[in-house]
């Protein structure tokens, strides 16, 4: 057990599994000899070589369907999207083929893929190195979406994505590469990718988040707990599809107040669904109405810092939606 | 067809493929078409709702299918190879089963259109709607023959109004950059629904293009069952030498509308579907192997007779196979637990 971060987690993730499973491989843009643009497959080209750590050309639709072949000859590919901002032209291969192979095909083909991609921002990547597209691929029967909140659950969710028999996006915030750290066992091990997690049990609240969002509402709570009498129960998503819809509906109906934090803007995103699922099931539990957190109604995020900032989900911002709801 | 490359190509090579080759197209192409017309039979009966058809196209599909080996080597089709499903296992029935909707269709247990093709045990990959997009997954097949050190191949194909997107030439470039075993297949009939050739593209070839990759292109009069199955022949000994790709266009006829709901009669010259009709390539390769002694009159109606006997024999059993039960319209978005 040591303390790693959260893009070395990943990384021993990868390896791990590289080690344990020769099928897996990796193709993406950089991520030979550079080790990619935040240093996700670092090392790994040198210790398993061009075949198993392949530069791809510059064309995401080429990297995603590639490796949906590969994968349907019985290989399991990693497909390392360099931004997901840049995974559009990719979205063709993704919803028309890998998300419906086993369905068009009446079980008869399977895809297991990993479909890795930073997303997120706050570090100044502006419109196209900022987005989350997370919401778009929720959308869709057929995909699994994870996001990961941090070290532990990022490796050992990754390691239950290689093994996953159907195509999995994990998604991860570029932020919290280098800014989330935490315990790692050394060994391999797996996360459940269908599941949330109750990461703070508490009476009176409830916030529903995922990803980098996880670690600021946890230090927002504990300093609004030592200030006043309030619980607080923080729940991670961090699986998007399938959500863990017996999870969420429990807590709600605990604490009977909820609030729903993400990054990415709010029309039809994942705090919709979360607040729809509680809207059909726990409407008498509710002591106040659902609030939620987002990113506004623009385009993207800008690149000035107090445009960017004023995109942003800040730790102000949640502090005062918990304290609207504990008055309300 | 007065392709010079075609012509150059041929030179020389009649004569040089196996009478029971030139048999084995004959009878797959012959099985394709008279089952193309069953279906479209139950199609105008109102008895199946979608057809689209590979009429005109068989014998490229069945020369190269002739080629290569299906207990090894995996394809990857589009929505016309009928004739190039049968070449790698698939029967009849399978495709009735399809038209029809029936809940034991190998393709996709009746929740595609028919033409969507698609069976594991026959290395046939399923395969959607949009087009293109299934170059690169015959691509990456070719790249984990490669990986698993195989001396297998894959064939995939499309029209050549599919070539106009994306996925044609990052599939083309990635195969050709990393030497990869694949046949890519463009079965250029003219028209894309109802846009002709000279709207889709500046040139007259898509062969051409494959200079830009750094492969082999050769386009091949479809109607020449020698020619295709020779080109093929030369491409899958590069692809299992290892020296990479091999774009082969077969100038092909469309002897139909896009599909059953289509009507060329809109878009095309009166006397070009005419035209079309008397330079059919399963006529032509009646009259190639009546002229070369490879076949008699008698056996070509044998292997007619024997086609429509099959034809019939599995149409009866498609009808009586039963449709799907609604509620299983649920199942297998993912993997089942055992």
């Amino acid at each position: 057990m040591a303390v790693k971060t959260l893009v070395e987690a990943i990384r021993e993730g990868m390896r791990q599994e590289m080690e344990n499973d020769d099928r897996v491989f990796i193709l993406g843009e950089d991520v030979g000899a550079k080790g990619g643009v935040f240093g996700a497959t670092e090392g790994l080209h040198a210790q398993f070589g061009d075949d198993r750590v392949m530069d791809s050309p510059l064309a995401e639709s080429c990297i995603v369907g590639v490796c949906i072949g590969a994968a349907l000859y019985g290989l399991r590919p990693i497909a390392e999207i360099q931004f997901q901002d840049f995974i559009l032209p990719a979205v063709d291969q993704i919803i028309s083929e890998a998300a419906k192979m086993r369905y068009r095909s009446n079980n008869d083909w399977g895809v297991p893929l990993v479909i890795r991609a930073p997303f997120g921002g706050g570090v100044h990547g502006a419109l196209y190195h900022s987005q989350s597209f997370e919401a778009m691929f929720c959308s869709v029967p057929g995909l699994k979406v994870v996001v990961p909140s941090n070290p532990y659950d990022a490796k050992g969710m990754l390691i239950s994505a290689l093994r996953d028999p159907d195509p999995v996006l994990f998604f991860e915030h570029k932020k919290g590469y280098r800014s989330l750290k935490g315990d790692v066992p050394d060994e391999s091990y797996t996360v459940p990718i269908s599941t949330a997690n109750v990461v703070q049990e508490g009476r009176d609240l409830t916030i529903f988040t995922y990803g980098i969002m996880v670690s600021q509402c946890q230090e927002v709570a504990a300093a609004v707990q030592q200030e006043r009498s309030v619980s607080i129960e923080i729940v991670d998503l961090r699986s998007l599809r399938p959500l863990d819809r017996d999870t969420i509906v429990a807590s709600a109906r605990k604490t009977g107040k909820v609030l729903i934090v993400q990054e990415a803007n709010l029309a039809v995103s994942i705090s919709s669904e979360v607040s729809a699922i509680i809207s059909e099931s726990c409407f008498e539990y509710l002591d106040a109405p659902v609030k939620r957190l987002g990113g506004p109604e623009i385009p993207a995020m800008p690149f000035s810092p107090p445009l960017e900032h004023f995109y942003l989900v800040t730790p102000e911002k949640i502090r005062t939606a918990i304290e609207e709801l504990v008055a309300y | 067809m007065s392709d010079t490359k075609t012509e150059a190509h041929r030179k020389g090579v009649q004569g040089t493929v196996a009478p029971e080759v030139l048999r084995q197209i004959y009878v797959t192409a012959v099985r394709s078409r008279v089952l193309d017309e069953r279906i479209w039979v139950l199609n105008r009966q109102g008895r199946a709702p979608f057809w689209i058809s590979g009429m005109g196209h068989e014998v490229f599909q069945s020369a190269v299918g002739a080629a290569v080996d299906p207990s090894r080597d995996w394809v990857v089709p589009y929505y016309r190879d009928l004739a190039m499903t049968l070449a790698f296992g698939m029967s009849p029935k399978d495709h009735f089963l399809s038209a029809l909707a029936k809940a034991d269709d190998p393709n996709s247990g009746g929740r595609q259109m028919p033409a969507h093709f698609g069976s594991h045990a026959h290395n046939i990959v399923s395969t959607g709607s949009p087009v293109a997009t299934q170059m690169l997954h015959a691509t990456g097949v070719a790249l984990a023959m490669k990986l698993r050190h195989t001396d297998a191949l894959s064939v995939t194909s499309l029209g050549e109004g599919s070539t106009s997107g994306g996925d044609f030439h990052e599939a083309l470039n990635f195969a050709a950059t990393h030497k990869l075993p694949v046949l890519f297949l463009v079965e250029n009939n003219g028209y894309a629904i109802s846009v002709p050739l000279d709207k889709q593209m500046p040139t007259s070839h898509v062969s051409d293009r494959a200079l830009a990759y750094g492969i082999p292109g050769v386009s091949v009069d479809g109607g020449d069952a020698v020619a295709c199955y020779e080109a093929a022949r030369t491409a899958v000994e590069r692809a299992r030498k290892g020296e990479g790709p091999t774009l082969i266009e077969g100038m092909v006829a469309r002897l139909t509308s896009h599909s059953s709901d289509d009507d060329e009669r809109r878009y095309r010259p009166a006397d070009e579907i005419e035209t079309v009709h008397q330079s059919d390539c399963l006529v032509r390769l009646e009259r190639y192997l009546l002229l070369q002694g490879v076949l008699t009159e008698d056996d070509l109606k044998s292997i007619r007779d024997a086609a429509v006997k099959e034809i019939d024999v599995d149409m009866e059993a498609a009808e009586q196979a039963p449709l799907p039960e609604p509620e299983t319209a649920l199942r297998y978005v993912y993997a089942e637990e055992a």
